[in-house]
C-alpha cells in the first residue's frame, strides 16, 4: 500500500447553525483511505453516512475538520475549484444512475471529459474503450431509455472513469437493480479494483456486498462505530 | 462546448415541440409584426419619394400661407381660447391676398433665368364630361393649369398639341384629355377625339369643350395608392388657367410650382423666391408665401414617414417583451424538470459557467427559431401589404437584421435570470430533487 488518497481529520457537520433546531450530524470523524483500496462504509439510514460521502465527494463542506484529496486540500478550495476537484479527482456513481437523458451512452460517457476541456477525438476514443471495458460496447449510440438498469449503471461507471479519477465513490450502487443484476454490477467494481488498481469508496447499508469489500468502515450516530477487514471478494 | 449546448438546446426543444412553440409565439409574433410594419414603411417612404423626386427635383413648390405671427397677435385678445389652429378658424384669404400674374411676372423679371418656367393649377372640381355624338359619359376632375404645369409634371401628349400662348391668355374653351376618359368616351379612338366636342357638366352648369389632345397617363404608385384609397377614379381633365378663373370667378393663386433651371441650386432660388414674396407681403398683416424645393419636401416627408414607422414598430416591440417573458417563464419551468440533470452535471465537475452558459444557449436558441420564423412572416405580410397599396416592396435587410439582433438580445436578458439561477443551484439538493 502506498500513499493515502482520502485524509478526513475531526470532521463536523452540523445544520441549521445559529438556530434552535441546530444539529449536528457528524461527530468528530477521522478516516484515511490508502491508494488501490477498495473501501465500504456501512450504516443504517440516518447514520450520516450520506452527509459523509457528500464531503469526501466534494459537493459538501465540513463545518469543522481537515480534509485532503489526493493531495489537494479541499476545505480551501472555492466553488470553481471544488467543481474541478470533482471532475478530475472524483467518479461518481449513483443509486439511480443519473445519466443525462435524451443523451445517448457514450455522449454520457464523454460529460466528464468534455468540462475537462479535452478534445472531441480523444474524448469519444476514449469513451468508446470504458464503454468496452464495461461490456456496454454494443450499445453506445443507445439512449438511456432504451437501456436496461443493469446497462444505465454498467454506462454510469464507465462515466465515473472518464477522467481517469483518484477515487471512484459509489453510493449504494446496486441498490435500484435485482439481486442478478446487482452480482454482475459489484463484479465490475472488482475488476476495476483488480484490473485498474482503482480506489473505490462504497457506501451501503448491506452488510452482504459491505462484506465483499478489503476494509468495512461502520458508522452510527455520526461516529465511525468501528473497521476491520472484509474477504476482499 | 458550444456547439455541444446547442444540440443540447434543439434536443429540449424536439422533446417538447408544443411548448417550445407556444413560447416562440410570442417571439414570432412580435418579430414578424415589427418587420411587417417596417417593410410597409420602407416600401411607402421608397415610392412615394421616387416619385415625388422623379415629377422633379428641380421644383419650388411656392404657396400663400397664413402667418403665423399674425395668428398670435389677433388671438393674444381672447387668450386661452386658441387650442392650436385648425382648420377651421384658419382665415381663408380674400382677393386682394392672392398671388397674381402680375407678382408672377415680376417674380421671372427679379429672377431671370434661374427660373425656367412656373406652373400653377386651379382646381376647378369634379363633373362629368359627355360626348356629343353618342352621349358616352366619363368622370372627370377638372383642373385649370398653365403651361409650365405640363414641363413640371413632365407629361407628354399622345395625339394633339398643348394650349397656345393665345388660348392661355383669353380663356379658351378647349381641354385636354386622359387616356382613360378617352377610352370610356370615344372607344380609345384618338383621332376621332382631337378636335371633337364635349359637354362638362360641373355644379349643374354647362360648358362645351373642344378636346385639343390626348395626355400620357403616367404610371405614378403615389398617385394609383391614392386613387385606391380615396376611391377616386376619375381622371384629370385639363383646361387653360384663365378659362379656369372665370368659371371659378377668382383672380389670384394660392399655389404654384416654380421649375428651376437644372444648373441652380433649387435651395437658393427658393430661398430668393421667398424673399422676394416677402417684400411684397410686407404689409399683408395675414398673409406670407412660403417656398420649399422638392428635396427639402422629400426630406421632410421622409422623416414623418420614418418617425411613423418607429411608433408603430415601438407598439410592435411590446408584443417582443411579452414573449420574451414567456421565454422566461419556460425556461424555470424547463430548469425544475431538470434540476437533478443539473446536479449530475455539477456531480461531473460541470462548473457554474458553463451551466449558466448551457441555458442562456437554450434561451437564445428558442429567441433565435423564433426569430427566424417572424422574420419570414414577417417579410410575407409586408410584401402582400406593400403590394397590396401598389408599393413596390422593400423588405428591410437593416430591420432583418436589428431583429436577429435583438431576438438574440432577448434571449440573454430573459435568459440569464434562469440559468443563473440552474448555475447557483446546489449540487446536493439537486441531486436529490424527486
Amino acid at each position: 500500500m502506498g500513499r493515502t488518497i482520502i485524509d478526513l481529520k475531526d470532521i463536523y457537520k452540523r445544520f441549521y447553525i445559529g438556530t434552535p433546531n441546530e444539529l449536528e450530524v457528524l461527530h468528530g470523524i477521522s478516516l484515511q483511505v490508502m491508494e488501490g483500496e477498495f473501501v465500504s462504509i456501512v450504516g443504517a439510514s440516518g447514520s450520516g453516512k450520506s452527509t459523509l460521502m457528500n464531503i469526501i465527494g466534494a459537493l459538501d463542506r465540513p463545518t469543522e475538520g481537515s480534509y485532503t484529496l489526493d493531495g489537494v486540500n479541499v476545505i480551501a478550495a472555492k466553488d470553481a475549484e471544488l467543481s474541478q476537484i470533482r471532475n478530475r479527482k472524483i467518479g461518481f456513481v449513483f443509486q439511480t444512475y443519473n445519466l443525462i437523458s435524451k443523451t445517448n451512452a457514450i455522449k454520457n460517457v464523454e460529460l466528464p471529459m468534455l468540462y475537462a476541456g479535452i478534445p472531441g477525438k480523444q474524448r469519444i476514443a476514449r469513451a468508446g474503450e470504458l464503454l468496452e471495458l464495461v461490456g456496454m460496447q454494443d450499445r453506445m449510440k443507445h439512449l438511456p431509455e432504451e437501456l436496461s438498469g443493469g446497462q444505465k449503471q454498467r454506462v454510469a461507471i464507465a462515466r465515473a472513469m472518464a477522467n481517469d479519477p483518484a477515487i471512484i465513490l459509489a453510493d449504494e450502487p446496486t441498490g435500484a437493480l435485482d439481486s442478478t443484476t446487482g452480482r454482475l454490477v459489484m463484479d465490475l467494481f472488482h475488476k476495476l479494483h483488480d484490473e485498474e488498481g482503482k480506489t473505490i469508496v462504497l457506501i451501503t447499508h448491506s452488510p452482504e456486498l459491505a462484506e465483499e469489500t478489503e476494509r468495512i468502515v461502520t458508522i452510527k450516530d455520526g461516529n465511525i462505530l468501528g473497521e476491520r477487514k472484509g474477504t476482499g471478494r | 462546448m458550444i456547439y455541444e449546448n446547442i444540440r443540447l438546446a434543439v434536443f429540449s426543444l424536439k422533446a417538447n415541440k408544443m411548448r417550445a412553440l407556444l413560447t416562440m409565439l410570442g417571439i414570432i409574433i412580435g418579430i414578424g409584426s415589427v418587420i411587417a410594419i417596417m417593410t410597409v414603411g420602407d416600401s411607402v417612404t421608397a415610392t412615394v419619394t421616387e416619385s415625388m423626386s422623379s415629377l422633379g427635383a428641380n421644383n419650388i413648390t411656392v404657396t400663400l400661407e397664413e402667418r403665423e405671427d399674425a395668428d398670435a397677435d389677433d388671438e393674444s385678445v381672447q387668450m386661452g381660447m386658441d387650442w392650436g389652429s385648425s382648420d377651421e378658424d384658419a382665415k381663408q384669404p380674400s382677393q386682394e391676398d392672392y398671388i397674381t400674374t402680375e407678382m408672377l411676372r415680376q417674380m421671372k423679371d427679379a429672377l431671370g433665368s434661374s427660373i425656367k418656367a412656373y406652373s400653377i393649377s386651379e382646381q376647378v372640381g369634379a363633373g362629368q364630361i359627355q360626348q356629343e355624338a353618342d352621349g358616352a359619359t366619363a368622370e372627370v376632375s377638372v383642373k385649370g393649369t398653365s403651361l409650365g404645369y405640363f414641363l413640371a409634371n413632365d407629361m407628354n401628349l399622345v395625339q394633339g398639341s398643348f394650349f397656345s400662348e393665345d388660348e392661355l391668355q383669353n380663356g379658351a374653351m378647349v381641354a385636354l384629355l386622359s387616356e382613360k376618359a378617352l377610352d370610356d368616351l370615344f372607344d380609345g379612338d384618338v383621332t376621332k377625339a382631337v378636335g371633337s366636342t364635349v359637354n362638362l357638366a360641373i355644379d349643374n352648369k354647362y360648358y362645351n369643350f373642344i378636346i385639343e389632345g390626348v395626355y400620357e397617363e403616367s404610371d405614378d404608385a403615389t398617385q394609383n395608392m391614392y386613387a385606391m384609397f380615396m376611391n377616386h377614379h376619375a381622371t384629370d381633365l385639363y383646361i387653360p388657367l384663365k378659362t379656369a378663373q372665370e368659371i371659378n370667378h377668382s383672380s389670384g393663386y394660392q399655389t404654384l410650382t416654380v421649375v428651376v433651371d437644372p444648373n441652380e441650386n433649387p435651395d437658393q432660388v427658393a430661398a430668393q423666391i421667398e424673399s422676394f414674396f416677402a417684400n411684397i407681403y410686407r404689409n399683408n398683416r395675414d398673409f406670407e408665401v412660403s417656398a420649399m424645393s422638392m428635396a427639402s419636401m422629400v426630406s421632410i416627408m421622409e422623416t414623418m414617414m420614418d418617425t411613423i414607422t418607429t411608433a408603430i414598430a415601438l407598439i410592435g416591440g411590446i408584443a417582443l417583451v411579452v414573449g420574451g417573458i414567456g421565454v422566461m417563464n419556460i425556461m424555470l419551468v424547463s430548469i425544475t424538470e431538470r434540476t437533478r440533470e443539473i446536479g449530475t452535471r455539477k456531480a461531473l465537475g460541470a462548473p457554474n459557467s458553463s451551466i449558466r452558459v448551457q441555458f442562456i444557449i437554450e434561451s437564445i436558441v428558442i429567441c433565435l427559431i423564433g426569430g427566424a420564423i417572424g422574420i419570414l412572416i414577417g417579410c410575407i405580410g409586408g410584401i402582400a401589404a406593400a403590394n397590396y397599396i401598389g408599393a413596390s416592396a422593400v423588405p428591410s435587410v437593416k430591420s432583418i437584421l436589428i431583429s436577429l439582433g435583438f431576438s438574440m438580445a432577448i434571449g440573454v436578458f430573459f435568459g440569464y435570470y434562469p440559468a443563473n439561477k440552474a448555475a447557483k443551484l446546489n449540487p446536493i439538493d439537486a441531486l436529490r430533487y424527486e
